[in-house]
């Protein structure tokens, strides 16, 4: 049976009905139609489906909708601003980092945790924050060039 | 046994002079100075969707009142089905329809000569994971529900799991009508005198080969959404590199008439192969939405994407090869065996790939290829990125390193002074066009200190070099047919806009991209201009699919061609309107303008409003069909190709002598790509390449236990993560194709060839160990070291 819940999404409160044994992956793509966020395994080995909860990667897929009452959600679709692209959006796009685009949701939103923590990151600092995140196509190469990218976008380069 | 001899050509004195005339006309006059969009680090077609979460591939489709469909699967590798009992799960609250193999009896196959499954299984299963009954309900629990259910009585039988069983004479047969053992095929192929050519060598060398399965674990798992409507036609949306073929496929299985089915491809999650050819899922969903009145979506989980498969065959192989002191080859005999799985796939193709392309990239001038697949109680195996051609690559390359160290040669010197000339004819009849394999193997030694390295570095550390070709699309389509490979239409309105309509299937290798780029250079617009309608076998003319690295080439050669046809319309008008020579037209930017004062000019609206007055609605329609190339023998159409990319690689190593333990340090890799249309793009595919061709050399592998996949889920399927990419290095290698789009040939593929067998030949520089097969992982490194030490110390 469906009950009524407030989750609040990408700066949004909605209400919205579901089966309270349903996971934030599924609310997401099946109540709120907010289908960026993407599946591979749904048993946490992939990290497609990756949102943030009060700014951290947290894998959706293992995650409860009603546990995320009060938290702060954010997928794929919350990154551009009025439809401007974020800086690390733009940066993707810049050096290809997608390439099936099926792993990039997930891998957007642990780049962009990283990157509000840590504007500088190495590269051993980028690739230990991905490292939940598989992707198949690039060889992770554009995807560690991107975030690279970002940061000396949002900040300027490292003095 | 079909035994074929075929006429034997001269490679080393058959050359042909390349065509003068460029494919496509207007092209003559341009060189890479002057594009204005081709070989530009421009962005991505798609990079919008893409990165916003907008792109809509197939399991995010909703269609109203849609349902969820499931498929009951085979527990048992081999077994009779003596009885299926679905009244259970028929009589289920929100259980919608249910079907069994009964219910789509017709054969269908990817290949015209293996015409073996059956959408859900009839009298047998052949593997865990096939596909044996299906449901419609209303949400995908209560499917699953019904699924448990229905209730199967199977008479279990005994499972045929290697290839040594499938050989057996005496081990249960799988198909009843195979004639020896489970032998699905065997193929023979002599191109001259093999005896007078190890006659005339100086050694004769003799090894054998391993390459373990591996799988290609798309990120996103098949999916399928069906949608019968009430007057009779269906559309079916598939996360499927070949929509022309699901759609050939629906027809015969469905018994419908293919002007009745719509395919569409939505963009699709990576497929590396694993999508080329129709599943159970694509198959039953429409007739699950026929029977409910609703559209139905199935959408598998990871494990059941485990058991479709169709990925690399485990091949065992042995080559004998004469050379002359020189290392030049003076006959090669070469022999593989496949483990094909359970059933045909695009197996027959396979085998032939394993010998095809191995008179390439080296001087061959005699060679006998003998090849079979057997059938196993395992998931069907098919193309994987590579197709065929990356199991004899790992061997040759490895054994023509063992012979370079037993010559006292430098591998790679060796190797560059057997190269085949471009613009030449192989012993099988490949014809070989452009090939910048010598500057490929240049880069790479450069870059990576080779001279200085290789033989040099201290023990545990190691080098090794390998070289490889693939093709830029298959030469012959895979059901007969005299029709082109690739359809293009472009539509001009009358603001500018440009819509392109293609059957292509983007799977992440950007072939929108492709088609965008190439048709923005031709008529001299923006790519934001530029509309793509492409993956829809109702809106876009066929194009035959992403497989074989055939899109660029193909589809490219076919949009250009439009493009060039609606280009001379727009110049013809601009021409009278600005009183200059057509010939002295160009295009760029939106506009077009006179070459010699480029202040003269008219925007591209313009144009095409004086055009289409000129001569109605704008709209042209361009085709590619590749000259025909195949020998005069049965099985020449596996090889041909319009053109061919050659690679070499690098990898260095770390061997852990204690643990056996190996890490790359780094992979050089260049890559003879014709013409880089945008070199990011380029690049990716490159360094995607060369990432699964070390997971392939080093981590991956799909085995199987007591009739049971494995590792069936991404934790035990281990994949590289962010953590496990070695650094790569790449270089374009660019030698211009005379008959590609621009000059360009493929880049998906290729590169992932010679990168198992560099890091194969890296371990031996570092160890003195040669691991013989695939994947070289420390148990196997360590149980070789091990080995050598005892054989030390009985010899002291």
């Amino acid at each position: 049976m469906k009950e009524l819940f407030r989750l609040n999404v990408n700066g949004e409160d909605t209400d919205v009905a579901f089966e309270p044994y349903k996971t934030l992956l599924e609310v997401l793509r099946e109540d709120l139609d907010l289908t960026g966020t993407k599946h591979g395994c749904e048993l946490g080995e992939c990290g497609a489906c990756t949102v943030l909860l009060d700014g951290r990667p947290v894998m959706s897929c293992l995650y409860l909708a009603v546990e995320a009452q009060n938290k702060r959600i954010e997928t794929v679709e919350g990154l551009a601003d009025r439809g401007v692209p974020s800086a690390l959006q733009t940066a993707f796009a810049r050096t290809g980092g997608a390439q099936c685009g099926y792993c990039t949701p997930g891998v957007l939103m642990s780049a962009t945790a990283l990157l509000r923590e840590n504007t500088h990151p190495s590269r051993d600092e980028i690739k230990e924050a991905l490292a939940g995140n598989l992707c198949r196509c690039t060889g992770y190469i554009k995807i560690f060039d991107a975030v690279e990218l970002a940061a000396v976008e949002i900040t300027g380069p490292e003095s | 046994m079909s035994s074929e001899k075929g006429t034997p050509l001269q490679s080393e004195t058959s050359t042909f002079h390349a065509p003068s005339e460029p494919l496509a006309a207007h092209s003559s006059e341009r060189t890479t100075q002057n594009f204005s969009v081709i070989g530009k680090r421009n962005l991505k077609y798609d990079w919008h969707a893409k990165l916003t979460g907008a792109a809509k591939y197939t399991d995010d489709l909703r269609l109203p009142r849609m349902i969820y469909g499931r498929l009951l699967r085979s527990p048992h590798p081999h077994a009779r089905i003596l009885r299926i009992d679905v009244s259970r799960a028929r009589a289920m609250s929100g259980v919608f329809a249910v079907l069994t193999g009964k219910d789509l009896p017709i054969r269908y196959g990817i290949l015209p000569s293996s015409q073996d499954e059956t959408a859900m299984a009839l009298e047998k299963v052949r593997y865990v994971g096939e596909a044996v009954a299906a449901v419609a309900a209303v949400d995908e629990w209560t499917a699953e529900e019904a699924c448990n259910a229905i209730e199967v009585v199977y008479e279990p039988l005994q499972p045929v799991m290697s290839i040594d069983e499938a050989l057996d004479p005496d081990s249960e047969k799988i198909h009843d009508w195979t004639k020896h053992a489970n032998i699905q095929k065997n193929v023979l192929l002599e191109f001259g005198d093999l005896d007078e050519g190890f006659a005339e060598a100086d050694r004769v060398f003799e090894d054998e080969y391993f390459f373990e399965g591996n799988t290609h674990v798309p990120m996103e798992n098949h999916a399928a959404l069906a949608n019968w409507e009430p007057t009779g036609k269906v559309t079916v949306w598939s996360s499927t590199q070949t929509p022309h073929y699901l759609h050939r496929e629906l027809a015969r299985v469905l018994d419908l008439p293919p002007s009745r089915i719509r395919v569409i491809a939505p963009p699709v999650g990576g497929g590396f192969g694993g999508k080329s050819e129709a599943f159970s899922h694509e198959l039953v969903a429409p007739v699950l939405s026929r029977l409910s009145g609703r559209p139905v979506l199935i959408s598998l989980s990871r494990e059941e994407v485990f058991y479709c498969h169709r990925g690399r065959h485990p091949v065992r192989m042995w080559i004998r090869t004469g050379v002359k002191s020189d290392g030049t080859i003076t006959a090669l005999d070469f022999k593989s065996t496949l483990d094909g799985g359970a059933y045909g796939s695009y197996g027959i193709a396979t085998t032939y790939y394993t010998g095809a392309l191995n008179t390439l990239p080296y001087r061959v001038p005699r060679y006998r290829f003998e090849g079979r697949r057997v059938f196993t109680n395992k998931p069907p195996c098919g193309p994987k990125r590579g197709h065929g051609t990356v199991q004899p690559r790992f061997a040759i390359e490895a054994h023509l390193d063992r012979i370079a160290g037993e010559l006292g040669h430098d591998p790679a010197e060796m190797r560059k002074g057997m190269l085949v000339s471009p613009f030449s004819w192989t012993v099988n009849h490949l014809r070989v066009t452009s090939c910048g394999l010598p500057e490929a193997i240049d880069a790479v030694l450069e870059r990576s200190g080779w001279r200085e390295k290789h033989g040099h570095l201290p023990q545990g550390k190691g080098i090794g070099l390998a070289c490889s070709v693939y093709l830029s699309g298959a030469g012959l389509p895979i059901y007969w047919n005299p029709m082109p490979h690739s359809g293009a239409q472009i539509k001009i309105d009358r603001g500018g806009g440009v819509t392109v309509y293609c059957g292509t299937s983007d799977i992440g290798q950007d072939s929108d991209s492709m088609l965008a780029y190439v048709v923005a250079e031709e008529l001299g617009v923006d790519i934001g201009d530029i509309h793509l309608v492409t993956g829809d076998t109702s809106l876009a003319p066929v194009d035959l699919g992403s497989y074989s690295s055939r899109v660029t080439f193909m589809a490219g050669n076919a949009a250009r061609q439009a493009a060039s046809k609606l280009r001379a319309q727009l110049f013809q008008v601009a021409a009278a309107r600005l009183d200059v020579p057509e010939a002295r037209l160009g295009a760029a930017g939106g506009m077009i303008y006179d070459l010699e004062d480029t202040e003269r000019q008219i925007p591209f609206a313009q144009a095409a409003q004086l055009a289409e007055a000129e001569f109605g609605t704008l709209g042209e329609t361009g085709s590619y069909t590749p000259p025909k190339l195949a020998g005069p023998y049965k099985g020449s159409g596996v090889g041909p190709s319009p053109a061919y990319s050659f690679t070499c690689a690098v990898a260095e190593v770390d061997v852990d002598l204690e643990t056996g333990i190996l890490s790359i340090q780094k992979i050089w890799v260049a890559h003879d790509l014709g013409r880089a249309l945008n070199p990011v793009v380029c690049e990716g595919q490159i360094e995607g390449g060369v990432y699964m061709g070390w997971a392939e050399a080093v981590i991956e592998e799909q085995v199987f236990r007591k009739g049971l996949h494995k590792q069936p889920s991404l934790l035990e399927y281990k994949i590289p993560t962010s953590l496990d990419m070695p650094d790569v290095d790449t270089t374009i290698i660019e030698s211009i194709d005379p008959e590609g789009p621009f000059g360009a040939k493929e880049v998906g593929q290729g590169p992932l060839a010679p990168v198992i067998p560099a890091i194969a030949n890296a371990v031996y520089d570092a160890t003195g160990i040669r691991i013989d097969s695939t994947p070289i992982m420390a148990d196997k490194v360590l149980r070789a070291i091990e080995m050598r030490r005892k054989q030390h110390a009985a010899a002291v």
